[in-house]
């Protein structure tokens, strides 16, 4: 065993592994909450976050097609694309809760469960019907910027690309932005209000509507730009991509403890690293017997294990009261 | 725009609506209709080369279904999408031996998916002749209804070895595979033989990953390789090689025939120009004959022949060949019969002459060594052939 080597890119799948972490907190925030509002997973947000990601690659190619891409400044383009990916995503999640959960609130939760991964499959489909007749095309690929891909090389062996940096600290803005709403404004209020006690709070004149489309417009909204940075980030997006990293997303949100918006963060970060040093290093430690094709066995056996001694997750399932 | 498309398929299809019946009542009057199928992923991520085979197949049936016309029969081609899954192509395989009309299947894509579904047309001896399959298990099996007219995995594993350590002079490799029956056999024969030509393998990974390979790479960088060989296909490679580049990697790339498609340039760019890939098929440009299949196709579908579409082609018109020595004196063909005379068809295609040994191989085939000329997807056609090799099928192992 090469333990210079084990070393030497320790700070390399590291830092791999906090940009996937990101990724997957950004995606978590959806998941967790909804569930803190409604109680119910919204299966069909692996979708939303995808959406983003088409969102994104669409306006690339189309400013490539203008041959805009060049003369705008990188930080513009990357606002525009990022702000039109929320906006879409969160729109469509709203949608989607309009149509397809709304109406099945007072049914058993099992039901908007199975209404939601239908919208899952139907908008996986859909993508994939859209993108061919539009484009002739099932897999999509993010124009290069050449300035996200400059890279910072901080050894030999170790550097950051810029787009790298870009993910870190898009993420962290929104993860503060989000904590902002929820924590410290009226409206977060309202929401989680909602969140305790739906009758209460209509109660006491919140619109619970009103607070759970919003609420579904800001987690959308999040897989969105998720859903771009995502396509920065690995080049390379086709209708089915969402569903992997969706899945994913949706475990950090319980190992953080599934409601909790700081937790889901966490969760997000902790899977990522995982699932990072297991890819980089199962390989080596176990002499090739074990390769980078058991990191999600390895990544899940760790998930089981913590959830076994801390069943509500890491930081706790944040939950309403049921009288 | 979007609502004029709309329209158009209305429209078409409203069309057909139309067009289906009066199909029917033109077979009344015929001997019957002959059906040839073909199974390739027609959507996915793969489905340009598994379009560039049903396309291959539809020129070859409209050229040369003559005769069997003249015969009273009616030719179809039945287009089936096994989507590179291989629970999906046994399921269409349990449709085709249903249909009494289908004769012969021209398919698969994916060796993985060829086996699976093979054994099904095995059960009702429906012949398959497969364009692209490349995996020994597809003809080792010695099953007297399966052809290929293209090389096989361990020959062409070897191949790569061989161009690998003599003319990259290569002394170390990293080998990354996708987990399926192609990709992780031919990976695996490449090993083999490399580790035989004193090539040090510094790893030997699988993975189903589709876009985050950065855990890949990074203990990949680290050992620092000469040379680095993916065995898989091109929606998969594509995305490792641009990464790998990006974050610095400085090996040369290369890979089987799987890579063989112009979306790795398409996906991958600048990264893969230069890089060199095996393969049973070479681009048509190298094919003398096949100059006028190119010009047709493109004429009528309106894009270049992708690889194994001139395969495809070939092996439809040796299927229509057998049909027609099945059918000679105005008989109905059997599936029995057809698959018989599968066996003895000597045909000179666009892509070389077939004759096939007893396992259903060819006698001999081709491989090839090409390299990657272009970052420009229109002009894959345009790889350069840089080593043919002409190597007769290995002893069927007994």
């Amino acid at each position: 065993m090469d333990l210079e080597l084990l070393i030497g890119i320790f700070p390399q799948v590291l830092l791999d592994g906090i940009i996937l972490g990101f990724m997957y907190a950004l995606i978590a925030l959806g998941y967790t909450m909804v569930y803190g509002v409604l109680e119910f997973i919204n299966f069909a947000h692996s979708e939303i976050f995808i959406v983003g990601a088409f969102v994104g690659v669409e306006i690339l190619l189309a400013l490539k097609g203008a041959g805009l891409l060049e003369g705008l400044p990188w930080m513009v383009v990357l606002l525009l694309i990022l702000t039109a990916g929320m906006v879409v995503s969160g729109a469509l999640a709203v949608v989607v809760e309009r149509v397809a959960y709304r109406p099945l609130r007072n049914a058993p939760r099992l039901i908007p469960l199975i209404s939601a991964i239908g919208v899952s499959f139907f908008l996986q489909d859909a993508i994939r019907l859209f993108e061919s007749l539009w484009n002739n095309a099932f897999n999509l690929v993010y124009p290069t910027m050449d300035a996200l891909n400059h890279r910072f090389e901080i050894t030999e062996t170790i550097d950051i690309p810029m787009k790298s940096l870009v993910v870190i600290v898009a993420a962290l803005l929104m993860l503060w932005a989000l904590h902002t709403i929820v924590g410290r404004t009226k409206i977060g209020k309202a929401i989680r209000a909602v969140a305790e006690d739906q009758a209460a709070a209509s109660l006491m004149g919140i619109n619970v509507n009103r607070m759970i489309s919003l609420t579904f417009l800001i987690g959308g909204a999040m897989g969105g730009a998720a859903g771009v940075l995502f396509g920065i980030q690995y080049g390379l997006i086709n209708p089915y991509t969402g569903f992997i990293p969706g899945l994913k997303a949706f475990t950090a949100a319980v190992l953080g403890g599934i409601g909790n918006i700081p937790g889901a963060m966490l969760g997000g970060l902790v899977l990522g690293l995982l699932e990072a040093f297991a890819a980089s290093y199962l390989s080596l430690l176990t002499g090739g017997a074990f390769g980078a094709e058991y990191k999600d066995i390895f990544a899940f056996s760790v998930l089981i294990l913590i959830l076994i001694f801390r069943p509500k997750g890491l930081l706790g399932e944040v939950v309403r009261e049921r009288a | 725009m979007r609502l004029a498309r709309l329209r158009l398929v209305i429209a078409s299809l409203v069309a057909l609506a139309l067009v289906l019946p009066m199909a029917s009542i033109a077979d009344a009057q015929s001997k019957g209709t002959i059906k040839i199928a073909t199974q390739s992923p027609l959507s996915g991520g793969q489905a340009a080369l598994g379009e560039g085979i049903k396309l291959g197949a539809q020129l070859a049936i409209e050229k040369f279904k003559g005769p069997l016309e003249k015969a009273g029969f009616k030719v179809e081609l039945v287009p089936f999408d096994d989507q590179a899954k291989p629970d999906v192509g046994v399921a269409n395989a349990k449709n085709i031996i249903a249909d009494k009309d289908i004769m012969v299947v021209v398919g698969h894509l994916n060796s993985g998916v060829a086996i699976p579904s093979s054994e099904v047309y095995k059960e009702a001896n429906l012949a398959m002749i497969s364009p692209a399959n490349t995996n020994p298990t597809i003809t080792d099996r010695g099953y007297p209804n399966v052809f290929r007219i293209c090389g096989r995995d361990d020959v062409q594993g070897v191949v790569g070895s061989e161009f690998a350590a003599g003319t990259l002079k290569a002394k170390s490799v990293y080998i990354i595979h996708d987990k399926t029956t192609y990709g992780q056999g031919v990976a695996e024969f490449f090993k083999a033989d490399a580790e035989k030509k004193g090539i040090k393998v510094l790893g030997f990974e699988g993975t189903e990953e589709k876009s985050n390979f950065d855990p890949i790479i990074t203990p990949m960088k680290a050992k620092n390789p000469n040379l680095v060989y993916f065995g898989g296909i091109y929606e998969q490679a594509a995305p490792f090689f641009k990464q790998a580049r990006e974050k610095g990697v400085k090996a040369k790339f290369m890979g089987p025939d799987g890579l063989d498609s112009s979306d790795l340039t398409k996906i991958a760019g600048k990264t893969v120009v230069g890089m060199n890939y095996t393969s049973v098929a070479g681009p048509v440009s190298v094919y003398p004959q096949a100059k006028q299949f190119a010009e047709e196709y493109k004429k009528k579908f309106g894009k270049n022949p992708e690889p194994f579409a001139a395969q495809a082609y070939d092996s439809t018109v040796i299927a229509l060949k057998a049909i027609e020595a099945a059918t000679k004196g105005g008989k109905a063909p059997t599936r029995d019969s057809v698959t018989g005379a599968v066996r003895d068809v000597r045909y000179t295609g666009i892509t070389g002459a077939v004759e096939f040994d007893s396992k259903g191989d060819p006698k001999k085939a081709l491989y090839f060594v090409l390299q990657v000329a272009s970052d420009d997807p229109q002009k894959w056609g345009d790889n350069k052939e840089v080593k043919r090799l002409t190597i007769a099928a290995p002893a069927a192992k007994k």
